[in-house]
Protein backbone atom coordinates (compact mmCIF):
# COMPACT_ATOMS: atom_id res chain seq x y z
CA UNK A 1 0.00 0.00 0.00
CA UNK A 2 1.15 3.50 -0.74
CA UNK A 3 1.32 6.35 1.78
CA UNK A 4 -0.50 8.72 -0.59
CA UNK A 5 -4.08 9.45 0.48
CA UNK A 6 -3.60 7.20 3.51
CA UNK A 7 -6.73 7.38 5.71
CA UNK A 8 -8.80 8.92 2.88
CA UNK A 9 -12.25 7.35 2.68
CA UNK A 10 -15.02 7.86 0.14
CA UNK A 11 -18.42 7.74 1.85
CA UNK A 12 -22.01 8.94 1.79
CA UNK A 13 -22.62 11.30 4.69
CA UNK A 14 -25.58 13.27 6.00
CA UNK A 15 -25.71 17.04 6.34
CA UNK A 16 -26.78 17.65 9.94
CA UNK A 17 -26.41 21.42 9.95
CA UNK A 18 -26.45 24.25 7.40
CA UNK A 19 -26.68 27.82 8.65
CA UNK A 20 -25.73 31.17 7.20
CA UNK A 21 -22.92 33.04 8.92
CA UNK A 22 -22.34 36.43 7.28
CA UNK A 23 -21.43 35.81 3.64
CA UNK A 24 -20.81 32.12 4.32
CA UNK A 25 -22.56 28.87 5.14
CA UNK A 26 -21.46 26.80 8.10
CA UNK A 27 -22.12 23.20 7.09
CA UNK A 28 -21.96 20.31 9.53
CA UNK A 29 -21.52 16.74 8.25
CA UNK A 30 -21.99 13.52 10.17
CA UNK A 31 -18.89 11.68 8.97
CA UNK A 32 -18.32 9.07 11.68
CA UNK A 33 -14.96 7.60 12.61
CA UNK A 34 -13.02 9.32 9.85
CA UNK A 35 -12.74 12.39 12.14
CA UNK A 36 -10.02 10.52 14.05
CA UNK A 37 -7.72 11.04 11.08
CA UNK A 38 -8.71 14.63 10.20
CA UNK A 39 -6.04 17.17 11.14
CA UNK A 40 -6.11 20.97 10.86
CA UNK A 41 -5.12 21.82 7.27
CA UNK A 42 -6.66 18.68 5.70
CA UNK A 43 -9.45 19.11 3.18
CA UNK A 44 -12.51 17.27 1.94
CA UNK A 45 -13.58 16.73 -1.70
CA UNK A 46 -17.33 16.74 -2.25
CA UNK A 47 -19.36 15.59 -5.27
CA UNK A 48 -21.83 18.34 -6.19
CA UNK A 49 -25.00 18.71 -8.20
CA UNK A 50 -26.62 15.32 -7.63
CA UNK A 51 -26.60 12.19 -9.79
CA UNK A 52 -27.40 13.81 -13.14
CA UNK A 53 -25.15 16.81 -12.55
CA UNK A 54 -23.25 18.33 -15.44
CA UNK A 55 -20.60 19.26 -12.84
CA UNK A 56 -18.35 16.21 -13.03
CA UNK A 57 -15.61 17.33 -10.64
CA UNK A 58 -15.54 17.36 -6.87
CA UNK A 59 -15.18 20.62 -4.97
CA UNK A 60 -12.45 20.90 -2.35
CA UNK A 61 -13.11 22.58 1.00
CA UNK A 62 -10.81 23.06 3.97
CA UNK A 63 -12.03 21.16 7.02
CA UNK A 64 -12.85 23.90 9.51
CA UNK A 65 -12.98 21.68 12.58
CA UNK A 66 -14.02 18.21 13.63
CA UNK A 67 -15.66 16.85 16.76
CA UNK A 68 -15.39 13.24 17.86
CA UNK A 69 -18.32 13.25 20.23
CA UNK A 70 -21.07 15.61 19.15
CA UNK A 71 -24.71 14.50 19.52
CA UNK A 72 -24.31 12.92 16.07
CA UNK A 73 -20.99 11.18 16.73
CA UNK A 74 -18.06 12.25 14.55
CA UNK A 75 -18.85 15.52 12.78
CA UNK A 76 -16.95 17.75 10.37
CA UNK A 77 -17.59 21.47 9.96
CA UNK A 78 -17.01 23.37 6.71
CA UNK A 79 -17.21 27.08 5.93
CA UNK A 80 -18.44 27.49 2.38
CA UNK A 81 -18.64 30.67 0.32
CA UNK A 82 -21.46 30.28 -2.22
CA UNK A 83 -19.46 31.67 -5.15
CA UNK A 84 -19.48 29.13 -7.98
CA UNK A 85 -22.18 26.74 -9.11
CA UNK A 86 -20.76 23.86 -7.04
CA UNK A 87 -20.52 25.72 -3.73
CA UNK A 88 -23.94 27.31 -4.32
CA UNK A 89 -25.41 23.83 -4.77
CA UNK A 90 -23.79 22.64 -1.55
CA UNK A 91 -25.05 25.68 0.39
CA UNK A 92 -28.60 25.05 -0.88
CA UNK A 93 -28.73 21.49 0.48
CA UNK A 94 -31.02 21.07 3.48
CA UNK A 95 -30.29 19.16 6.66
CA UNK A 96 -30.83 15.44 6.12
CA UNK A 97 -29.43 15.42 2.59
CA UNK A 98 -26.82 12.74 1.80
CA UNK A 99 -23.68 13.80 -0.01
CA UNK A 100 -20.61 11.93 -1.30
CA UNK A 101 -17.32 12.98 0.27
CA UNK A 102 -13.67 11.92 0.17
CA UNK A 103 -11.69 12.84 3.29
CA UNK A 104 -9.32 13.52 4.85
CA UNK A 105 -7.04 14.67 2.03
CA UNK A 106 -3.80 16.63 1.83
CA UNK A 107 -1.11 17.66 4.30
CA UNK A 108 -1.79 19.13 7.74
CA UNK A 109 -0.35 22.06 9.67
CA UNK A 110 2.70 20.99 11.66
CA UNK A 111 1.96 21.05 15.39
CA UNK A 112 4.92 22.00 17.59
CA UNK A 113 5.97 19.62 20.33
CA UNK A 114 6.76 22.54 22.67
CA UNK A 115 4.61 25.54 23.65
CA UNK A 116 5.36 28.34 21.16
CA UNK A 117 3.96 31.73 20.20
CA UNK A 118 1.78 31.17 17.15
CA UNK A 119 0.22 33.76 14.87
CA UNK A 120 -2.71 32.57 12.77
CA UNK A 121 -3.57 34.67 9.71
CA UNK A 122 -6.73 34.15 7.67
CA UNK A 123 -8.03 35.91 4.58
CA UNK A 124 -11.78 35.69 3.92
CA UNK A 125 -13.11 32.17 4.42
CA UNK A 126 -9.45 31.16 4.70
CA UNK A 127 -9.95 31.57 8.43
CA UNK A 128 -12.06 28.39 8.43
CA UNK A 129 -9.33 25.84 9.28
CA UNK A 130 -7.58 28.22 11.68
CA UNK A 131 -10.10 27.89 14.53
CA UNK A 132 -9.70 24.11 14.62
CA UNK A 133 -5.94 24.65 14.51
CA UNK A 134 -6.17 27.19 17.36
CA UNK A 135 -7.90 24.58 19.56
CA UNK A 136 -5.10 22.09 18.96
CA UNK A 137 -2.35 24.68 19.54
CA UNK A 138 -4.00 25.86 22.77
CA UNK A 139 -4.22 22.29 24.02
CA UNK A 140 -0.44 22.09 23.54
CA UNK A 141 0.08 25.18 25.67
CA UNK A 142 0.83 27.54 22.78
CA UNK A 143 -0.01 31.23 22.84
CA UNK A 144 -2.32 31.83 19.90
CA UNK A 145 -2.88 35.26 18.32
CA UNK A 146 -5.03 35.68 15.24
CA UNK A 147 -5.32 38.22 12.44
CA UNK A 148 -8.27 38.05 10.05
CA UNK A 149 -8.70 40.13 6.93
CA UNK A 150 -11.24 40.53 4.14
CA UNK A 151 -12.42 43.13 1.65
CA UNK A 152 -15.60 43.83 3.68
CA UNK A 153 -16.89 42.97 7.16
CA UNK A 154 -19.45 40.41 5.93
CA UNK A 155 -16.58 38.32 4.57
CA UNK A 156 -14.88 38.00 7.95
CA UNK A 157 -15.55 34.58 9.41
CA UNK A 158 -15.04 34.71 13.17
CA UNK A 159 -17.57 32.70 15.17
CA UNK A 160 -18.07 33.43 18.87
CA UNK A 161 -16.86 29.98 19.94
CA UNK A 162 -13.80 30.44 17.73
CA UNK A 163 -12.84 33.69 19.46
CA UNK A 164 -12.59 31.81 22.74
CA UNK A 165 -9.82 29.59 21.40
CA UNK A 166 -7.42 32.48 20.71
CA UNK A 167 -5.56 34.84 23.05
CA UNK A 168 -6.18 37.85 20.82
CA UNK A 169 -7.99 38.58 17.58
CA UNK A 170 -7.42 41.56 15.28
CA UNK A 171 -9.66 42.16 12.29
CA UNK A 172 -8.80 44.14 9.17
CA UNK A 173 -11.10 45.13 6.32
CA UNK A 174 -10.10 46.97 3.19
CA UNK A 175 -13.17 49.23 3.34
CA UNK A 176 -12.96 49.72 7.12
CA UNK A 177 -16.46 48.28 7.69
CA UNK A 178 -15.11 46.05 10.49
CA UNK A 179 -12.01 46.30 12.66
CA UNK A 180 -9.05 48.26 11.35
CA UNK A 181 -8.85 49.61 7.83
CA UNK A 182 -6.25 47.87 5.72
CA UNK A 183 -4.78 44.42 5.22
CA UNK A 184 -3.51 41.73 7.60
CA UNK A 185 0.02 42.38 6.40
CA UNK A 186 -0.22 46.07 7.48
CA UNK A 187 1.78 45.89 10.74
CA UNK A 188 2.82 42.25 10.58
CA UNK A 189 6.51 42.78 11.34
CA UNK A 190 5.68 44.88 14.43
CA UNK A 191 3.31 42.22 15.70
CA UNK A 192 5.92 39.52 15.12
CA UNK A 193 8.56 41.33 17.16
CA UNK A 194 6.21 42.62 19.92
CA UNK A 195 4.74 39.19 20.52
CA UNK A 196 7.89 37.16 19.84
CA UNK A 197 6.10 35.04 17.24
CA UNK A 198 7.77 31.72 16.40
CA UNK A 199 5.42 30.32 13.77
CA UNK A 200 2.86 31.83 11.40
CA UNK A 201 0.04 29.63 10.16
CA UNK A 202 -1.85 31.16 7.26
CA UNK A 203 -4.72 30.37 4.93
CA UNK A 204 -6.25 32.67 2.35
CA UNK A 205 -5.70 34.10 -1.12
CA UNK A 206 -2.38 33.30 -2.79
CA UNK A 207 -1.42 37.00 -2.90
CA UNK A 208 -1.74 37.17 0.89
CA UNK A 209 0.36 34.03 1.40
CA UNK A 210 3.00 35.38 -0.95
CA UNK A 211 3.05 38.77 0.80
CA UNK A 212 3.46 37.14 4.23
CA UNK A 213 6.31 34.99 2.90
CA UNK A 214 8.26 38.01 1.66
CA UNK A 215 7.63 39.98 4.87
CA UNK A 216 9.00 37.21 7.10
CA UNK A 217 11.85 36.24 4.73
CA UNK A 218 14.43 38.15 6.79
CA UNK A 219 13.12 36.89 10.14
CA UNK A 220 13.46 33.60 12.00
CA UNK A 221 9.71 33.03 11.79
CA UNK A 222 8.50 29.78 10.20
CA UNK A 223 5.58 30.30 7.82
CA UNK A 224 3.25 27.39 7.16
CA UNK A 225 0.57 28.28 4.63
CA UNK A 226 -2.38 26.43 3.16
CA UNK A 227 -2.32 27.12 -0.58
CA UNK A 228 -5.24 27.22 -2.97
CA UNK A 229 -4.89 26.15 -6.60
CA UNK A 230 -7.76 24.92 -8.74
CA UNK A 231 -7.86 21.15 -8.76
CA UNK A 232 -9.88 18.55 -10.64
CA UNK A 233 -9.47 15.46 -8.47
CA UNK A 234 -8.05 16.31 -5.03
CA UNK A 235 -6.32 12.92 -4.83
CA UNK A 236 -3.17 13.43 -6.90
CA UNK A 237 -4.10 11.87 -10.24
CA UNK A 238 -4.98 14.84 -12.45
CA UNK A 239 -1.80 16.95 -12.10
CA UNK A 240 -3.70 20.23 -12.53
CA UNK A 241 -3.10 21.84 -9.10
CA UNK A 242 0.69 22.06 -9.28
CA UNK A 243 2.83 24.78 -7.72
CA UNK A 244 6.53 25.50 -8.26
CA UNK A 245 8.34 24.41 -5.09
CA UNK A 246 12.05 24.60 -4.26
CA UNK A 247 13.94 21.34 -3.78
CA UNK A 248 16.80 20.88 -1.32
CA UNK A 249 19.30 21.12 -4.20
CA UNK A 250 17.92 24.48 -5.34
CA UNK A 251 16.06 23.11 -8.35
CA UNK A 252 12.30 23.54 -8.69
CA UNK A 253 9.59 20.88 -8.94
CA UNK A 254 5.96 21.30 -9.88
CA UNK A 255 4.28 19.74 -6.84
CA UNK A 256 0.62 18.87 -6.47
CA UNK A 257 -1.09 21.12 -3.94
CA UNK A 258 -3.55 18.30 -3.16
CA UNK A 259 -1.06 15.71 -1.90
CA UNK A 260 2.14 17.71 -1.30
CA UNK A 261 -0.11 20.49 0.06
CA UNK A 262 -2.31 22.27 0.82
CA UNK A 263 -0.05 23.04 3.77
CA UNK A 264 3.42 23.99 2.56
CA UNK A 265 6.35 25.93 3.97
CA UNK A 266 5.87 29.41 2.51
CA UNK A 267 9.61 29.83 1.97
CA UNK A 268 9.68 26.71 -0.24
CA UNK A 269 7.08 28.00 -2.70
CA UNK A 270 8.47 29.87 -5.72
CA UNK A 271 5.75 32.52 -5.60
CA UNK A 272 7.41 34.38 -8.49
CA UNK A 273 6.89 31.33 -10.70
CA UNK A 274 3.24 30.59 -9.88
CA UNK A 275 1.44 30.51 -13.23
CA UNK A 276 4.74 30.07 -15.05
CA UNK A 277 6.97 27.13 -15.84
CA UNK A 278 10.43 26.89 -14.24
CA UNK A 279 12.94 28.02 -16.84
CA UNK A 280 15.53 25.30 -16.27
CA UNK A 281 14.82 21.63 -16.81
CA UNK A 282 14.61 19.80 -13.47
CA UNK B 1 -28.13 -16.72 -10.21
CA UNK B 2 -26.78 -17.16 -13.73
CA UNK B 3 -23.22 -18.15 -14.60
CA UNK B 4 -20.86 -15.22 -14.04
CA UNK B 5 -19.87 -13.36 -17.19
CA UNK B 6 -16.29 -13.92 -18.35
CA UNK B 7 -14.92 -10.37 -18.53
CA UNK B 8 -11.46 -11.32 -19.78
CA UNK B 9 -9.99 -9.68 -22.86
CA UNK B 10 -6.85 -9.60 -24.97
CA UNK B 11 -4.91 -6.84 -26.70
CA UNK B 12 -2.40 -8.41 -29.06
CA UNK B 13 -0.87 -11.28 -27.11
CA UNK B 14 -1.59 -9.72 -23.71
CA UNK B 15 -4.41 -11.19 -21.61
CA UNK B 16 -6.35 -9.26 -18.98
CA UNK B 17 -8.95 -10.59 -16.53
CA UNK B 18 -11.13 -7.51 -17.04
CA UNK B 19 -11.54 -4.98 -19.85
CA UNK B 20 -11.64 -2.04 -17.39
CA UNK B 21 -8.32 -0.14 -17.31
CA UNK B 22 -7.23 3.23 -16.05
CA UNK B 23 -6.58 5.84 -18.76
CA UNK B 24 -3.10 7.19 -19.23
CA UNK B 25 -2.73 10.58 -17.59
CA UNK B 26 -5.70 9.99 -15.29
CA UNK B 27 -4.21 7.67 -12.69
CA UNK B 28 -0.61 8.87 -12.40
CA UNK B 29 1.26 5.63 -11.68
CA UNK B 30 -1.44 4.04 -9.54
CA UNK B 31 -0.29 4.87 -6.01
CA UNK B 32 -2.94 7.54 -5.51
CA UNK B 33 -5.86 5.24 -6.40
CA UNK B 34 -4.53 2.26 -4.42
CA UNK B 35 -6.10 3.71 -1.26
CA UNK B 36 -9.55 3.30 -2.83
CA UNK B 37 -9.32 -0.19 -4.37
CA UNK B 38 -6.69 -2.92 -4.94
CA UNK B 39 -5.13 -2.23 -8.34
CA UNK B 40 -5.06 -5.94 -9.17
CA UNK B 41 -8.88 -5.96 -9.21
CA UNK B 42 -9.05 -4.04 -12.50
CA UNK B 43 -7.83 -5.11 -15.93
CA UNK B 44 -4.70 -2.97 -16.00
CA UNK B 45 -3.13 0.29 -14.92
CA UNK B 46 -2.18 2.40 -17.94
CA UNK B 47 0.44 4.74 -16.58
CA UNK B 48 0.76 8.44 -17.38
CA UNK B 49 2.65 8.99 -20.64
CA UNK B 50 6.33 9.19 -19.79
CA UNK B 51 9.08 10.90 -21.78
CA UNK B 52 12.84 10.44 -21.86
CA UNK B 53 13.59 13.30 -19.48
CA UNK B 54 11.82 14.79 -16.45
CA UNK B 55 9.40 17.48 -17.56
CA UNK B 56 7.62 20.37 -15.81
CA UNK B 57 4.62 20.53 -18.15
CA UNK B 58 2.56 23.63 -18.82
CA UNK B 59 1.83 26.63 -16.59
CA UNK B 60 -1.28 26.85 -14.38
CA UNK B 61 -4.23 27.24 -14.62
CA UNK B 62 -4.23 23.74 -16.11
CA UNK B 63 -7.89 22.95 -15.65
CA UNK B 64 -11.31 24.29 -16.56
CA UNK B 65 -14.55 22.48 -15.85
CA UNK B 66 -17.00 22.58 -18.76
CA UNK B 67 -20.56 21.24 -19.04
CA UNK B 68 -20.26 17.46 -18.43
CA UNK B 69 -16.55 17.66 -19.06
CA UNK B 70 -13.29 19.41 -18.40
CA UNK B 71 -10.32 20.82 -20.22
CA UNK B 72 -6.83 19.89 -19.08
CA UNK B 73 -3.57 21.37 -20.11
CA UNK B 74 -0.92 19.39 -18.24
CA UNK B 75 1.67 19.10 -20.99
CA UNK B 76 3.14 15.71 -20.08
CA UNK B 77 4.62 16.64 -16.69
CA UNK B 78 6.52 13.62 -15.43
CA UNK B 79 9.62 12.13 -13.83
CA UNK B 80 11.28 10.82 -17.00
CA UNK B 81 11.61 7.18 -18.04
CA UNK B 82 14.56 6.26 -15.80
CA UNK B 83 12.95 7.37 -12.53
CA UNK B 84 9.64 5.91 -13.67
CA UNK B 85 11.12 2.49 -14.38
CA UNK B 86 13.11 2.53 -11.14
CA UNK B 87 10.27 3.60 -8.83
CA UNK B 88 6.82 3.17 -10.31
CA UNK B 89 6.88 -0.05 -12.32
CA UNK B 90 8.35 -2.24 -9.52
CA UNK B 91 5.76 -0.87 -7.10
CA UNK B 92 2.88 -1.63 -9.50
CA UNK B 93 4.15 -5.17 -10.08
CA UNK B 94 4.41 -5.65 -6.32
CA UNK B 95 0.69 -4.84 -6.14
CA UNK B 96 0.14 -7.60 -8.73
CA UNK B 97 -1.32 -4.99 -11.06
CA UNK B 98 -1.06 -5.54 -14.80
CA UNK B 99 0.85 -2.63 -16.28
CA UNK B 100 0.60 -0.91 -19.63
CA UNK B 101 3.30 1.72 -19.97
CA UNK B 102 2.38 4.79 -22.01
CA UNK B 103 5.24 6.59 -23.75
CA UNK B 104 5.40 10.00 -25.44
CA UNK B 105 8.19 11.65 -27.38
CA UNK B 106 9.02 14.88 -29.11
CA UNK B 107 10.77 13.11 -31.96
CA UNK B 108 10.41 9.79 -33.75
CA UNK B 109 13.79 8.79 -32.28
CA UNK B 110 12.64 9.54 -28.73
CA UNK B 111 9.84 6.96 -29.05
CA UNK B 112 12.33 4.32 -30.19
CA UNK B 113 14.67 5.18 -27.33
CA UNK B 114 11.81 4.86 -24.83
CA UNK B 115 10.72 1.55 -26.32
CA UNK B 116 14.30 0.25 -26.07
CA UNK B 117 14.33 1.05 -22.33
CA UNK B 118 11.12 -0.95 -21.86
CA UNK B 119 12.67 -4.02 -23.46
CA UNK B 120 14.78 -4.76 -20.44
CA UNK B 121 11.87 -4.49 -17.99
CA UNK B 122 10.00 -7.68 -17.22
CA UNK B 123 6.38 -7.81 -16.12
CA UNK B 124 4.94 -5.13 -18.41
CA UNK B 125 1.85 -6.26 -20.35
CA UNK B 126 1.92 -3.80 -23.25
CA UNK B 127 3.15 -0.39 -24.39
CA UNK B 128 0.82 2.44 -25.32
CA UNK B 129 2.42 4.79 -27.81
CA UNK B 130 0.83 8.18 -27.20
CA UNK B 131 1.21 10.04 -30.48
CA UNK B 132 -1.80 12.24 -29.85
CA UNK B 133 -1.24 14.42 -26.78
CA UNK B 134 -2.90 17.74 -27.67
CA UNK B 135 -0.94 19.74 -25.09
CA UNK B 136 2.20 20.43 -27.03
CA UNK B 137 3.39 23.82 -28.17
CA UNK B 138 3.22 23.07 -31.86
CA UNK B 139 0.16 21.36 -33.31
CA UNK B 140 2.46 20.14 -36.06
CA UNK B 141 4.06 17.94 -33.40
CA UNK B 142 0.88 15.93 -32.84
CA UNK B 143 2.11 12.90 -34.78
CA UNK B 144 -1.36 11.36 -34.89
CA UNK B 145 -2.63 14.25 -37.04
CA UNK B 146 -0.15 13.30 -39.77
CA UNK B 147 -0.51 9.85 -41.38
CA UNK B 148 3.14 9.66 -42.38
CA UNK B 149 4.54 10.77 -38.99
CA UNK B 150 2.20 8.33 -37.20
CA UNK B 151 3.45 5.44 -39.30
CA UNK B 152 7.08 6.35 -38.78
CA UNK B 153 6.73 6.53 -34.97
CA UNK B 154 5.06 3.12 -34.80
CA UNK B 155 7.55 1.67 -37.26
CA UNK B 156 10.42 2.80 -35.03
CA UNK B 157 8.81 1.30 -31.93
CA UNK B 158 8.02 -1.96 -33.75
CA UNK B 159 11.63 -2.33 -34.87
CA UNK B 160 12.68 -2.04 -31.22
CA UNK B 161 10.14 -4.15 -29.36
CA UNK B 162 7.80 -5.57 -32.00
CA UNK B 163 6.79 -9.14 -31.19
CA UNK B 164 7.92 -8.80 -27.57
CA UNK B 165 5.30 -6.40 -26.23
CA UNK B 166 1.95 -5.56 -27.81
CA UNK B 167 2.06 -2.04 -29.27
CA UNK B 168 -1.05 0.09 -28.72
CA UNK B 169 -1.13 3.29 -30.79
CA UNK B 170 -3.14 6.07 -29.14
CA UNK B 171 -4.87 8.23 -31.72
CA UNK B 172 -6.55 11.63 -31.80
CA UNK B 173 -10.16 12.13 -32.94
CA UNK B 174 -9.14 15.57 -34.26
CA UNK B 175 -8.47 14.35 -37.79
CA UNK B 176 -10.47 14.24 -41.01
CA UNK B 177 -10.01 10.57 -41.82
CA UNK B 178 -9.42 8.53 -38.65
CA UNK B 179 -9.71 5.08 -40.33
CA UNK B 180 -6.91 6.08 -42.72
CA UNK B 181 -4.60 7.05 -39.82
CA UNK B 182 -5.56 3.85 -38.02
CA UNK B 183 -4.81 1.71 -41.08
CA UNK B 184 -1.44 3.41 -41.44
CA UNK B 185 -0.28 2.64 -37.89
CA UNK B 186 -1.59 -0.92 -38.10
CA UNK B 187 0.36 -1.43 -41.33
CA UNK B 188 3.42 -0.05 -39.51
CA UNK B 189 3.07 -2.64 -36.76
CA UNK B 190 0.57 -1.51 -34.14
CA UNK B 191 -1.12 -4.53 -32.53
CA UNK B 192 -3.98 -2.48 -31.09
CA UNK B 193 -5.38 1.06 -31.09
CA UNK B 194 -6.31 3.35 -28.20
CA UNK B 195 -9.26 5.58 -29.12
CA UNK B 196 -9.70 8.44 -28.30
CA UNK B 197 -7.32 10.97 -26.84
CA UNK B 198 -8.89 14.24 -25.66
CA UNK B 199 -10.47 16.66 -28.10
CA UNK B 200 -8.71 20.01 -28.50
CA UNK B 201 -10.73 22.78 -26.87
CA UNK B 202 -10.58 26.22 -25.29
CA UNK B 203 -12.27 28.34 -22.62
CA UNK B 204 -12.11 32.11 -22.37
CA UNK B 205 -12.30 33.63 -18.89
CA UNK B 206 -14.89 36.43 -18.77
CA UNK B 207 -13.13 38.22 -15.88
CA UNK B 208 -9.75 38.49 -17.57
CA UNK B 209 -11.28 38.27 -21.07
CA UNK B 210 -8.33 36.08 -22.04
CA UNK B 211 -7.86 32.34 -22.59
CA UNK B 212 -8.40 30.71 -19.19
CA UNK B 213 -5.74 27.99 -19.40
CA UNK B 214 -2.07 28.81 -19.01
CA UNK B 215 -1.43 26.80 -22.17
CA UNK B 216 -4.38 28.56 -23.88
CA UNK B 217 -5.79 25.35 -25.39
CA UNK B 218 -6.49 22.08 -23.60
CA UNK B 219 -7.84 18.58 -24.07
CA UNK B 220 -11.57 18.10 -23.53
CA UNK B 221 -12.53 14.93 -21.66
CA UNK B 222 -15.49 13.58 -19.74
CA UNK B 223 -19.05 12.58 -20.73
CA UNK B 224 -19.17 15.54 -23.14
CA UNK B 225 -16.92 13.68 -25.60
CA UNK B 226 -18.43 10.19 -25.25
CA UNK B 227 -20.40 10.35 -28.54
CA UNK B 228 -17.17 11.33 -30.32
CA UNK B 229 -15.50 8.25 -28.86
CA UNK B 230 -18.37 5.97 -29.84
CA UNK B 231 -18.24 7.32 -33.40
CA UNK B 232 -14.45 6.95 -33.64
CA UNK B 233 -14.47 3.38 -32.30
CA UNK B 234 -17.40 2.39 -34.51
CA UNK B 235 -15.71 3.81 -37.65
CA UNK B 236 -12.35 2.21 -36.97
CA UNK B 237 -13.81 -1.16 -35.95
CA UNK B 238 -15.81 -1.19 -39.20
CA UNK B 239 -12.65 -0.51 -41.19
CA UNK B 240 -10.33 -2.83 -39.22
CA UNK B 241 -12.49 -5.46 -37.48
CA UNK B 242 -9.52 -7.68 -36.58
CA UNK B 243 -7.64 -4.96 -34.67
CA UNK B 244 -8.43 -4.74 -30.95
CA UNK B 245 -9.38 -1.29 -29.72
CA UNK B 246 -8.81 0.10 -26.22
CA UNK B 247 -11.78 2.46 -26.09
CA UNK B 248 -12.05 5.56 -23.95
CA UNK B 249 -13.76 8.93 -23.85
CA UNK B 250 -16.23 9.95 -21.16
CA UNK B 251 -16.94 6.51 -19.73
CA UNK B 252 -18.38 6.99 -16.24
CA UNK B 253 -20.77 4.05 -15.86
CA UNK B 254 -21.11 0.42 -16.87
CA UNK B 255 -23.66 1.55 -19.41
CA UNK B 256 -21.08 3.80 -21.07
CA UNK B 257 -18.47 1.02 -21.08
CA UNK B 258 -20.92 -1.35 -22.76
CA UNK B 259 -21.75 1.28 -25.37
CA UNK B 260 -18.07 1.53 -26.39
CA UNK B 261 -17.73 -2.28 -26.37
CA UNK B 262 -20.75 -2.65 -28.65
CA UNK B 263 -19.14 -0.08 -30.96
CA UNK B 264 -16.02 -2.25 -31.18
CA UNK B 265 -13.81 -1.75 -28.11
CA UNK B 266 -12.13 -4.82 -26.54
CA UNK B 267 -10.99 -2.84 -23.52
CA UNK B 268 -12.15 0.34 -21.80
CA UNK B 269 -9.99 3.01 -20.19
CA UNK B 270 -11.63 5.11 -17.50
CA UNK B 271 -10.05 8.51 -17.06
CA UNK B 272 -11.87 11.65 -16.01
CA UNK B 273 -14.52 9.64 -14.12
CA UNK B 274 -11.84 8.79 -11.52
CA UNK B 275 -11.35 12.49 -10.81
CA UNK B 276 -14.95 12.78 -9.62
CA UNK B 277 -15.17 9.29 -8.17
CA UNK B 278 -11.98 7.52 -7.01
CA UNK B 279 -13.75 4.15 -7.00
CA UNK B 280 -15.29 4.63 -10.46
CA UNK B 281 -13.33 1.78 -12.06
CA UNK B 282 -14.71 -0.82 -9.65
CA UNK B 283 -18.27 0.50 -9.94
CA UNK B 284 -18.06 0.49 -13.75
CA UNK B 285 -16.62 -3.04 -13.80
CA UNK B 286 -19.44 -4.37 -11.60
CA UNK B 287 -22.13 -2.57 -13.58
CA UNK B 288 -20.69 -3.84 -16.87
CA UNK B 289 -20.77 -7.44 -15.63
CA UNK B 290 -24.47 -7.08 -14.70
CA UNK B 291 -25.38 -5.37 -17.99
CA UNK B 292 -23.69 -8.10 -20.05
CA UNK B 293 -25.44 -10.81 -18.06
CA UNK B 294 -28.81 -9.08 -18.44
CA UNK B 295 -28.32 -9.15 -22.22
CA UNK B 296 -27.36 -12.80 -22.28
CA UNK B 297 -23.66 -12.43 -23.05
CA UNK B 298 -21.59 -15.23 -21.49
CA UNK B 299 -18.37 -13.43 -22.29
CA UNK B 300 -17.45 -9.79 -22.72
CA UNK B 301 -15.73 -10.67 -26.00
CA UNK B 302 -19.05 -11.70 -27.55
CA UNK B 303 -20.27 -8.13 -27.14
CA UNK B 304 -17.26 -6.52 -28.85
CA UNK B 305 -18.52 -4.82 -32.01
CA UNK B 306 -21.99 -6.32 -31.55
CA UNK B 307 -23.57 -3.09 -32.84
CA UNK B 308 -22.11 -3.89 -36.26
CA UNK B 309 -23.85 -7.26 -36.63
CA UNK B 310 -26.42 -6.20 -39.26
CA UNK B 311 -23.98 -4.21 -41.36
CA UNK B 312 -23.43 -5.60 -44.84
CA UNK B 313 -19.88 -6.92 -45.18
Amino acid sequence: MSAINRHAVQQQVVIVGNKRVGAYHQILLNVGDVVKFCKPGNFVAIAVGGDSSRMILRRAFAISRVSENSQYGGTMELIVAPHGSGSKWLCSQVEGTEIDIVAPLGTAFGIPTEPINALLIGGGYGSAPLFGLADVLKSRGCKVDMLLGASVGSKIYAPMEGKRSVNSLRIYTEDGSMGETGRVTESLLDIISQRAIDVIYSCGPMAMLSAITSLVAETEVIHQCAVEESMACGIGICMTCVLPVKNADGSTSMLRSCIDGPVMDGSDVRWDLVGKVPEVAP
Amino acid sequence: MSIPVDLSTTLGNAWFPSPIFTASGCASSGKELAQFFPLKEIGAVVTKSVMSKPRHGRPTPRMAETPSGMLNSIGLQGPGIDAFLANDVPWLLEQKARVIVSIAGETIEEYSTLARKLRSVSGISAVEVNISCPNVENRGLVFACDPDASRRVIDGVRKTIGGELPIIAKLSPDVTDLPAIARGVVDAGADALALINTVLGMVINLDTMKPHLGGKTGGLSGPAIRPVAVRAIYQVHAALPQIPILGMGGVSSGRDALELILAGASGISVGTASFGNPSALITIQNELRDLLAARGFATMQQAVGYAHRDESP
